[in-house]
C-alpha cells in the first residue's frame, strides 16, 4: 500500500517522457529498422482456403530457386501454443489443415525480401477444401464440421453462464423492463507499424529475437516451449514499438519462423508482415451478437440485467476464454446491479482470430447496456444523466459478482461532462438533428489473474545508483507509446529526490531487465508504479541514513526533491551526487528491487477470479452530434471526455491516453468494421479501404480528468489507457436518438444504416398518422 | 529470376550530395531505410495510404513508398534525420515532444515533415489548415488533439497543454 505524500515534486507534473527525443529525431530503433549481417528474408505462404486439410507441400521448384536459402513447414514446429495455457490450439505454421484464409502454412528464406516472395508463388500445397464456417449461425449450425477437433461440444470455443440472484423474478416485478438486441461489428487495431521479427543465434546455440510484441515475458515462454530450447538460452528483446492495442499480446508465426529459420541456417532471419498480413494477423474486437433485457423500478434503479452473448471468435482459441468471461464480468459497475445473468458464448468460424483489443471484451457489453439504459431513462422519461447518477454503485462497494471497488469518481465524471458540454441549458434546447448524449464505463487496472498460474510477482524492478549521480533502472514493462519508459524515472525522481533526467531506463530485455508480463489488462502503470515506490524507497532509506549520519540529525529531519538533499527546517543542503557518494561509502555498492505481487481478488465461485482487479476506472462522456437526414451522415462535434484515473501522475499522458481512447471508439462508432466476404476474404486489407479517421475526421475532444485517488494505487493512480474508449460509441448512439429519434443498435453507425432506420421511423409515423 | 541493373543516382539527402546504386523498381523509403539506413522514416503500409514514409522531395511533402528512388536524381530529399538544425531540434520536433505528441512515434517522422513543410508557407496557419495539411498522415495512438496542439506551438500560437485552440471559437 503507498504511503501518501503530502507533497510532490514530480508526480502531477507535465513532464517530457525520456525518450520522445529520440522518436522526434528518428534515433529510436523500432523492429525493422535493425539490419544484421548476412541477415536473411523470410516470407509466409498462407492458406488461399477458409478451411482446408492440407494433404502434402511440394517445396522443390522453391527450394530450386535462386537466392532461397530455407524452408519451413509445420512438423518442424509440431508443439501446440497459445496465450492462454488451457487452449493452446495453434501450431506455428500448419500442419494438418488450415482454420482461415490467411493461416500460416509455410516460410522460406531468401537473400532478400523479393527472392522470398517469389518463391513463396513457386511453393505447391495440395489442399482439400473443407465446408467453411462464416458466422457463429453456421458455426452453431455444424457441430460436425468441427474447426478443431479437441474442442469439448462442437465449435463451442468457451461457454460462461453465470447467475447472481433471481434475475427472472427481478425482471417480472419491475416497473420497466427494456428488451433490446444489439450487434456490434469486429474491428481491428491497425497500429501504424506493421508486426516485424528478427532472430540470431550465437556460436554457442544462443538464440536473440527482436519483436514488435507487447508481451516480451510470455513470448519468451512460448518460444522456448515450441524450439524445445530452455528459456535461459532466449533473449527476447522489445524495441521501440509503433502502436499495438492488444494487436501484438498473442506469440505469432513470424516470431517461431525467424527463430526456426535463423537455427537452421546459422543466420540473422527477419520476418515484417506486409499491411495486408497485418489484418489477417488481427486478433482484434470480437464481433459480438446481444441481447439485453434490462429492469428497473419506477424511479429508474437498476432491478435486473439479464445478457446472452454470442461471439464470433475466429479460428482460434487466443484470449478467448478470458474475451467470454470478460463480456459479461466487467459490466457490474459503476451502476448497482441487485441482480445480474449472462450468458456468453464464445464460437470458433473459419476467419481471422480476434483476440485482445483495448477495452478487451467488455466494450461491446458497454455499448449495448448504456444504450439501454437510456431507452429506460426515456420510458420513464428520466434525464439520462440522471438516471446514470441514481444507480452509482459506491466507492468501497462489491459488486453483485464479487469484484472489490475502491475509489469511485464516477459521479464527479458525471458532474464534469455535464458542465462542460452545458447539458442542462442545451440538452433539451437543441434544434431537430442535433443532440447530446451522455455514457459510462468502468474498467479494470490491471488483473489478479497471471494468465498462467504462478507465485511469481507480476512485475518487479531493479534500480542501480552510483557515486556519478546516474539513476538505471532496469524494467521489463513494454512501451507501446503509453510511456512505461519514462513512468520509472518519474517515480524514482520523486522518492529518491533527483531530477527525472538523472534516470535512465534499461527496458523489456529478457536478458537485462525482471520479468514484467506485458503491456495488457491496462497493468503496466500500477503495478510497475507500486514496484518502483518499493525500490525507490528502499534505497531513499540508505541515502537519508547516510546523510543524517554525516549532518549528525535523525534521518526523518532529511528530505529531498529534485536534486537536492535538505535538513528539514535548516538551510543546510547537499546535492544529489553527494548524497549518494555518502550512502556508497557507508553501504557499499547500491541497488534496490522492488515487485508487485499479485493479490488475491474476485468472487468465490469458478471464473470468479476474471476480472478481478487491484483497481477499477471509470469514465463519463458526452458526445454532441448533427444528422444530416438527407445523406444519414452522422457528425460528432464533440466529446467531453471526463476519466477517474485515481490521480493522473502526469497529466499530459492520461490526457493522450483519454484523447487516443475516446477517438479509437468513435472510429469503431463510425467508420470501421473488420468485414470477411462468402469466400472468407476481408473486405478491405489495407489503410485505404478500412477507414481509420484522418485529422479532418477526428471530433474536437476535451479531456477532463478526474482524480479519486485509489488507496492502493501508486500515489492513487489507476489506469487510463482503456477504460475511456468505452462510452464514446452509446454516447454517439444516444445522442443520435436525441437528435432524431432513431435507435443505433448495430456498429458501425454507417450513413445507409442511418437513412434506413430514418426510412423506418418515417413510415412509423405515417402509418401512425393514417390511423389516427 | 533476372533483375535489372542498378543505376546510379545523384541526390541530395539532408544537404548531403551522394550517389546510390538502386534498381528501377526500388522505391526511395526502400532507398532510404535499407540503403542509406535513414530509419526515421517509416513503413507502414508500403501503399501510400498512412503517410509515415513522407520526406520532403525538393521542399514538397511525398510519400516515399510510392515514389520511385530514381525520381529523386538531381533533386534534394529531406528526411526527419535532416530536420534537426545539428544539435538543436526544429521547433516542430521540440513542440512535439513537449506536448506529449509522440506516444509510440512511429507515424510522427511523417507528421513532423508534414507539419514543417506547412510551416515554412504558412507559418501561422489556422487549425483548419493544420488538419488538411495533416490529414495525409495517419495517427492511432494521439486522437491527433496533441499533435495539433504540437503544430500550433511550433507556430507559436499557443502554450504547451493550451492547444489546440480554435481561432472561431476563440473568447
Amino acid at each position: 500500500m503507498a504511503r501518501e505524500r503530502a507533497k510532490t515534486s514530480v508526480i502531477g507534473g507535465r513532464h517530457r517522457k525520456g525518450d520522445s527525443v529520440l522518436k522526434a529525431t528518428g534515433q529510436a530503433l523500432y523492429a525493422d529498422d535493425i539490419q544484421l549481417p548476412r541477415m536473411l528474408h523470410a516470407k509466409i505462404l498462407r492458406s488461399p482456403h477458409p478451411h482446408a486439410r492440407i494433404r502434402g507441400i511440394d517445396f522443390s521448384a522453391a527450394l530450386a530457386h535462386p537466392g532461397v536459402v530455407a524452408v519451413l513447414e509445420g512438423r518442424e514446429l509440431p508443439t501446440r501454443y497459445g496465450i492462454i495455457p488451457w487452449t493452446e490450439d495453434e501450431q506455428a505454421l500448419a500442419e494438418d489443415k488450415a482454420r482461415y484464409v490467411g493461416d500460416e502454412v509455410a516460410a522460406v528464406a531468401a537473400v532478400d525480401e523479393l527472392t522470398a516472395d517469389e518463391a513463396l508463388a513457386l511453393i505447391r500445397v495440395d489442399y482439400e477444401p473443407l465446408p467453411a464456417l462464416l458466422s457463429v449461425d453456421e458455426a452453431a449450425a455444424r457441430p460436425d464440421v468441427k474447426i478443431h477437433e479437441g474442442a469439448k461440444h462442437g465449435n463451442v470455443s468457451k461457454r460462461v453462464d453465470l447467475a447472481f440472484g433471481d434475475v427472472e423474478g427481478e425482471l417480472a416485478r419491475s416497473a420497466v423492463v427494456v428488451d433490446e438486441r444489439f450487434y456490434y461489428e469486429g474491428s481491428t487495431h491497425a497500429p501504424i507499424e506493421p508486426h516485424c521479427a528478427l532472430a540470431q543465434v550465437d556460436g554457442d546455440g544462443n538464440l536473440t529475437v527482436w519483436s514488435s510484441t507487447q508481451i516480451p515475458h510470455y513470448l519468451h515462454r512460448a518460444l522456448a516451449k515450441v524450439l524445445g530450447l530452455p528459456e535461459k538460452k532466449i533473449r527476447v528483446i522489445q524495441p521501440f514499438l509503433g502502436g499495438a492495442f492488444g494487436g501484438k499480446s498473442d506469440p505469432f508465426a513470424l516470431e517461431f519462423c525467424v527463430a526456426k529459420l535463423a537455427l537452421k541456417t546459422g543466420r540473422p532471419v527477419k520476418i515484417l508482415y506486409t499491411r495486408e498480413e497485418v489484418f489477417y494477423a488481427h486478433r482484434g474486437r470480437h464481433p459480438m451478437r446481444m441481447r439485453y433485457r434490462v429492469g428497473t423500478d419506477p424511479d429508474g434503479r437498476l432491478t435486473a440485467v439479464d445478457a446472452k452473448i454470442d461471439i464470433d471468435g475466429g479460428a482460434y482459441s487466443s484470449f478467448g476464454l478470458v474475451t467470454a468471461y470478460y463480456a459479461g464480468q466487467l459490466l457490474t459497475g459503476p451502476y448497482r446491479f441487485p441482480t445480474y445473468h449472462f450468458d456468453s458464448t464464445r464460437f470458433f468460424t473459419n476467419k481471422p482470430c480476434c483476440g485482445p483489443k483495448r477495452g478487451h471484451g467488455s466494450v461491446q457489453p458497454r455499448f449495448a447496456f448504456e444504450v439501454a439504459l437510456d431507452m429506460a431513462a426515456e420510458k420513464l422519461g428520466l434525464d439520462p444523466i440522471e438516471i446514470r447518477r441514481r444507480n452509482f454503485i459506491g466507492e468501497d462497494v462489491t459488486t453483485v459478482n464479487g469484484q472489490r471497488i475502491g475509489s469511485n469518481g464516477f459521479l464527479a465524471c458525471l458532474d464534469a461532462v455535464e458542465r462542460a458540454s452545458g447539458w442542462k441549458e442545451r440538452y433539451a434546447q437543441l434544434p431537430p438533428g442535433k443532440g447530446l448524449g451522455v455514457a459510462g464505463s468502468m474498467y479494470i487496472s490491471g488483473t489478479a489473474y497471471p494468465i498462467y498460474p504462478n507465485e511469481m510477482p507480476q512485475t518487479g524492478v531493479q534500480v542501480k545508483l552510483d557515486r556519478s549521480g546516474r539513476v538505471t533502472v532496469f524494467s521489463g514493462a513494454s512501451d507501446i507509446g503509453q510511456g512505461s519508459n519514462s513512468v520509472p524515472a518519474w517515480i524514482l525522481a520523486e522518492e529518491l529526490g533527483c531530477a527525472p533526467e538523472d534516470v535512465v531506463a534499461v527496458v523489456s530485455d529478457t536478458d537485462l531487465t525482471p520479468v514484467d508480463l506485458g503491456a495488457y489488462s491496462s497493468r503496466v502503470t500500477f503495478m510497475l508504479g507500486l514496484a518502483c515506490i518499493e525500490a525507490g524507497r528502499r534505497l531513499r532509506a540508505q541515502l537519508d541514513a547516510a546523510v543524517a549520519e554525516a549532518w549528525k540529525i535523525p534521518a526523518a529531519n532529511v528530505e529531498a526533491a529534485l536534486g537536492t538533499y535538505r535538513e528539514v527546517g535548516s538551510a543546510r543542503t547537499l546535492s544529489f551526487v553527494e548524497a549518494v557518494r555518502l550512502a556508497e561509502a557507508k553501504f557499499g555498492t547500491l541497488g534496490a528491487t522492488g515487485s508487485y505481487r499479485t493479490q488475491k481478488l474476485g468472487g468465490d465461485y469458478r471464473g470468479g477470479t476474471i476480472g478481478a482487479s487491484p483497481a477499477y476506472s471509470f469514465t463519463a462522456h458526452v458526445a454532441e452530434v448533427d444528422v444530416d437526414r438527407e445523406t444519414g451522415i452522422i457528425t460528432v462535434g464533440k466529446l467531453w471526455i471526463a476519466h477517474d484515473c485515481g490521480r493522473a501522475l502526469n497529466p499530459c499522458l492520461v490526457e493522450g491516453q483519454m484523447e487516443g481512447s475516446a477517438y479509437m471508439g468513435y472510429a469503431e462508432a463510425l467508420f470501421e468494421a473488420q468485414e470477411y466476404d462468402h469466400r472468407g476474404l476481408h473486405r478491405g486489407p489495407s489503410l485505404l479501404d478500412y477507414r481509420i479517421p484522418t485529422t479532418l475526421d477526428t471530433p474536437d475532444m476535451k479531456s477532463l480528468i478526474v482524480e479519486s485517488i485509489e488507496p492502493g494505487g501508486p500515489y492513487g493512480a489507476k489506469e487510463a489507457g482503456e477504460g475511456p474508449l468505452h462510452p464514446s460509441i452509446p454516447a454517439i448512439s444516444n445522442a443520435v436518438w436525441r437528435a432524431c429519434g432513431i435507435r443505433l443498435t448495430e456498429l458501425p453507425f454507417t450513413p445507409a444504416r442511418v437513412l434506413r432506420l430514418l426510412r423506418e421511423k418515417e413510415a412509423r409515423e405515417r402509418k401512425l398518422a393514417a390511423t389516427a | 529470376m533476372a533483375r535489372p541493373k542498378r543505376q546510379i543516382v545523384a541526390l541530395t539527402v539532408n544537404g548531403e550530395a551522394i550517389e546510390i546504386a538502386v534498381r528501377p523498381h526500388e522505391t526511395l523509403l526502400e532507398a532510404l531505410r535499407y540503403g542509406l539506413r535513414l530509419t526515421g522514416s517509416k513503413q507502414g503500409c508500403d501503399k501510400g495510404d498512412c503517410g509515415a514514409c513522407t520526406v520532403r522531395l525538393d521542399g514538397v511533402p511525398v510519400l516515399s513508398c510510392i515514389t520511385l528512388a530514381v525520381e529523386a536524381a538531381g533533386r534534394s530529399v529531406t528526411t526527419l534525420e535532416g530536420l534537426s538544425h545539428g544539435p538543436t531540434l526544429d521547433p516542430v520536433q521540440a513542440a512535439f515532444d513537449a506536448c506529449g505528441a509522440l506516444q509510440c512515434g512511429f507515424c510522427q517522422s511523417g507528421m513532423m515533415l508534414s507539419a514543417r513543410a506547412l510551416l515554412d508557407h504558412n507559418p501561422k496557419p489556422s487549425l483548419r489548415e493544420i488538419k488538411e495539411a495533416l490529414s495525409g498522415n495517419l495517427c492511432r495512438c494521439t486522437g491527433y488533439t496533441k499533435i495539433l496542439e504540437a503544430v500550433q506551438v511550433a507556430a507559436g500560437l499557443c502554450q504547451p497543454g493550451e492547444g489546440p485552440v480554435d481561432e472561431l471559437h476563440r473568447g
